[in-house]
């Protein structure tokens, strides 16, 4: 059994926590976006499967990192086009459409996965990148300033998702069809184009969050997120639709995963006892979510299609 | 067909004309060749009872529906309004009855909301609010640019709608029942704002159906009926009276005739009631009040002070945290509303369809929900429904209930028959005391005047009614002691012949009696 409060030891389960915390980042900041709205999209995680595996088997056919990260992209964007006929188009219910969503990429990933791939092959890992003098700062550099582009595009997000929701006329828009629809409306804003706009770029940031999840683990599996889109959105609830509180949150749940990891590692967590822990971020995010319930209103018209009459 | 207005010259060519407006849904015929104009610097009044065509007109005059057969001229030249974007940039604003504001954003985001702002894609506020400070001071409408909408009384909402329609310069105003949620005084200084638009050389359509409102407030009145037209006039030219026929139809009773009945014993005695909200805050705080035999006390205030609460604490919906609520000797304070019934008392909510009535259901079902367990409706677990057939038939006859058959469903009746229903089910329990929130909300001048009629005969009878009611016309008119209602107190219980309706409406607000009562004459009463 070694030590958990080496310098060495903590450092490392704070640099993985904070890995770990990326693909709930970028899908979490995504998904306030949209529900800022007044769009609740349940179907991130399946949005996530298939953009991993698009982006995975790009690279895996052609080598090319980058062409993954665009497949990646161009995923989300077509599924944030088909969320947007479905629910704001076409008005159907958010919760039942998120959950088709999820359930077609879980089993179109799987299925095209299994018919062009078959047995899982390795890709190559997105390099680390270091920022020059800050990486060489002892403990701090290590653990913040050797990341993925990914991890510096998540944390990056955060400021220009809160910036951009407080302070442009875009954003301005998207709180305002989000709380009462019938208002904007009536001052010329279109309702239905700055949903379209707000279920893209979560949808888009859930792709990315797919593929920063497969390019980190280099591999493809069935059900690859196993529910970490569902995290996201409750990371949103857990933030009260704020990037920086979905940002503590994501951090928090990167730190505890990683912590697990880390004990289990160690054996500081017996064997018998592995799985029961590895549900300690969930529980977690319940316990907060029910302490905070209440405390904080979701968007007045969150889930509610709009239309004129 | 149109006569012209006395106080304007009708050589001024109007600034907005609507002529021939038809426009169909299915089996619905919602305006009918409708003519309405509007001439800068005056106020037109667009009255009629819900259902007549009012909003389907502003709403294809705000681009909301376009018309079937008709056309739009503005200044002259005619127009097609598609969208609400084009009637913005048409300069036609438009007031919501419900307000369209957003509760989680500033004042000046509000204003801001839809325009083009200096500063590309980021907001100006710092300009958006400067320029309301300017708007602010000119037109007396004080607001501070950066305070969420949610923290805002009603009255200061209002003044946010105003202002957004000034920020955008609209040179014709919509105003859809503006006065609905304000005291009286909010609607003195309100009509003041409107003559300082008005004379500015803005046009402006009023929409109410408050009678002495319209009379105070009108340059020019049209009256629509059942989608058409049902004339032109001028306050000058015609009445209260007058006004109400031509929406109706036929001759109305605007107040009901009361005969003098000497008040009784003590029914309904309240005494240190306090109960709390749904967010658990006291909503009424120690209220002591005592309704009598043959007696109609009026609560009158402006929704939200407590009366919800207090009418649903004395029928048992909600229970008080500590007083006492007395019915005929029967302690019901705390007591399920089945009990409370069993005491004498009857309900008439404020929500009817929430409340009052299952819409699902059809009328019979409806007009037997309190006594459908009664040994005269049911026996051995079974209803008996050839005693509640002939018992509903003779009900929806006595209360002229307009439905095509007792087994029509509810919910595909007017306001006014549904009322009528669940007033006729409340009486029929013969109740010694009747809680009635809210009567005549959002029926028709007909149903209103029958339920007004109902109300005086069961207390010619000796019934004690409580009658809670934002329409100060309506207390005025029916009971014979006001109690002001204030952020969940009784501010003071007036004798209906010695009060006046500015001391009402500074009760209303807040302000302690005055002693001498306050010079001038509100309005036309």
């Amino acid at each position: 059994m070694g030590s958990f409060f080496t310098s060495a030891v903590l450092v490392a389960t704070i640099a993985s926590g904070l890995r770990l915390a990326i693909p709930y980042l970028l899908a979490g900041l995504g998904e306030t976006v949209g529900q800022r709205s007044g769009v609740l999209n349940l179907g991130v995680d399946g949005v996530m499967q298939l953009s991993a595996f698009f982006a995975y088997w790009t690279v895996l056919e052609t080598g090319s990192l980058w062409l993954g990260v665009g497949a990646g992209l161009a995923v989300g964007t077509v599924m944030g086009l088909v969320y947007g006929v479905i629910t704001v188009t076409l008005g159907a219910t958010q919760g039942i459409s998120g959950i088709g969503i999820f359930l077609f990429g879980l089993g179109f990933s799987d299925l095209i996965f299994r018919r062009r791939v078959g047995t899982p092959k390795p890709i190559k890992q997105l390099p680390e990148v270091e920022v020059p003098l800050l990486s060489d700062i002892p403990w701090v550099g290590e653990a913040l300033f050797r990341q993925t582009l990914f991890g510096y595009l998540a944390f990056a997000s955060v400021p220009v998702v809160a910036l951009m929701l407080k302070h442009t006329t875009f954003g301005m828009n998207i709180r305002a069809v989000g709380e009462n629809p019938q208002a904007a409306d009536s001052l010329g804003i279109s309702v239905g184009r700055t949903r379209y706009l707000a279920i893209l770029i979560g949808n888009v940031m859930a792709g990315l969050a797919g593929t920063a999840l497969v390019l980190e683990l280099g591999i493809f599996q069935q059900n690859l997120t196993q529910g970490l889109g569902f995290i996201a959105v409750a990371l949103v609830y857990f933030g009260a639709w704020r990037a920086p509180g979905v940002m503590v949150g994501a951090l928090l749940y990167g730190l505890v995963n990683a912590t697990v990891l880390q004990w289990k590692a160690q054996g500081i967590i017996p064997r018998e006892a592995s799985d029961l822990a590895s549900m300690a971020p969930a529980v977690l995010t319940i316990l907060a979510l029910v302490v905070l319930a209440g405390r904080v209103s979701p968007p007045a018209a969150l889930t509610r299609p709009f239309s004129r009459h | 067909m149109s006569t012209p207005g006395t106080s304007q010259p009708a050589s001024i060519p109007p600034m907005l004309e609507m002529r021939g407006v038809t426009k169909r849904f299915p089996g619905v015929l919602a305006n009918d060749r409708v003519d309405f104009d509007v001439r800068p610097g005056e106020v037109h009044t667009l009255l009629g009872e819900n259902g007549a065509g009012k909003s389907t007109l502003m709403k294809i005059l705000f681009g909301l529906y376009q018309p079937d057969e008709g056309d739009l001229r503005l200044n002259g030249v005619p127009i097609r309004i598609e969208s609400p974007t084009d009637a913005i940039g048409h300069q036609i604003g438009m007031i919501h009855q419900h307000f369209m504001l957003v509760p989680t954003l500033t004042v000046a985001e509000n204003v801001a909301l839809g325009l083009k702002s200096g500063r590309g894609p980021l907001t100006d506020l710092q300009a958006v609010s400067a320029r309301i400070e300017e708007i602010s001071s000119s037109y007396g409408l004080a607001v501070d640019p950066s305070v969420a909408i949610w923290k805002l009384s009603v009255g200061e909402r209002q003044r946010v709608e105003i202002i957004k329609a000034l920020y955008r310069d609209a040179q014709l105003l919509v105003l859809d029942e503006p006065t609905a949620v304000l005291t009286p005084q909010e609607v003195d200084d309100l009509f003041v704002i409107l003559r300082q638009m008005s004379s500015a050389g803005r046009g402006l359509i009023f929409i109410s159906h408050k009678l002495h409102e319209v009379m105070a407030l009108s340059d020019r009145i049209t009256v629509l009926r059942n989608g058409r037209v049902a004339g032109h006039t001028t306050p000058q030219e015609t009445s209260r009276q007058e006004l109400a026929q031509m929406m109706v139809g036929r001759a109305v009773k605007l107040a009901p005739d009361k005969p003098s009945v000497e008040p009784g014993a003590d029914r309904l005695s309240i005494s240190g009631l306090t109960v709390f909200n749904d967010s658990g805050s006291a909503a009424v705080t120690n209220l002591d009040l005592t309704v009598r035999s043959g007696e109609i006390v009026g609560i009158a205030g402006v929704s939200g002070n407590g009366q919800r609460e207090l009418a649903e604490s004395i029928i048992g919906m909600r229970h008080p945290s500590s007083g006492s609520i007395i019915v005929d000797g029967v302690e019901v304070a705390g007591s399920e509303p089945a009990e409370s019934r069993g005491a004498g008392l009857a309900y008439v909510p404020e929500e009817r369809m929430k409340d009052g009535a299952v819409g699902e259901f059809t009328v019979g079902e409806n007009l037997v929900l309190v006594e459908h367990g009664s040994d005269r409706f049911s026996g051995r677990g079974l209803l008996r429904f050839g005693a509640i057939r002939e018992h509903c038939r003779k009900l929806v006859d006595d209360y002229r209930v307009k439905t095509p058959s007792i087994e029509t469903p509810t919910q595909s009746l007017s306001g006014g028959n549904i009322q009528k229903i669940i007033l006729a089910r409340e009486l029929a329990t013969k109740p010694t005391v009747l809680i009635a929130a809210q009567p005549t909300r959002g029926v028709d001048i007909g149903a209103a005047e029958y339920i007004h009629e109902q109300l005086v005969e069961q207390r010619s009878a000796g019934m004690a009614t409580l009658l809670i009611s934002e329409d100060l016309d309506e207390v005025f008119g029916l009971a014979d002691r006001i109690a002001v209602m204030f952020e969940g107190s009784i501010m003071a219980i007036l004798d209906t012949e010695a009060a006046t309706r500015e001391q009402v409406g500074l009760l209303m607000a807040g302000v302690e009696s005055d002693p001498a009562p306050a010079a001038g004459v509100a309005l036309d009463r």
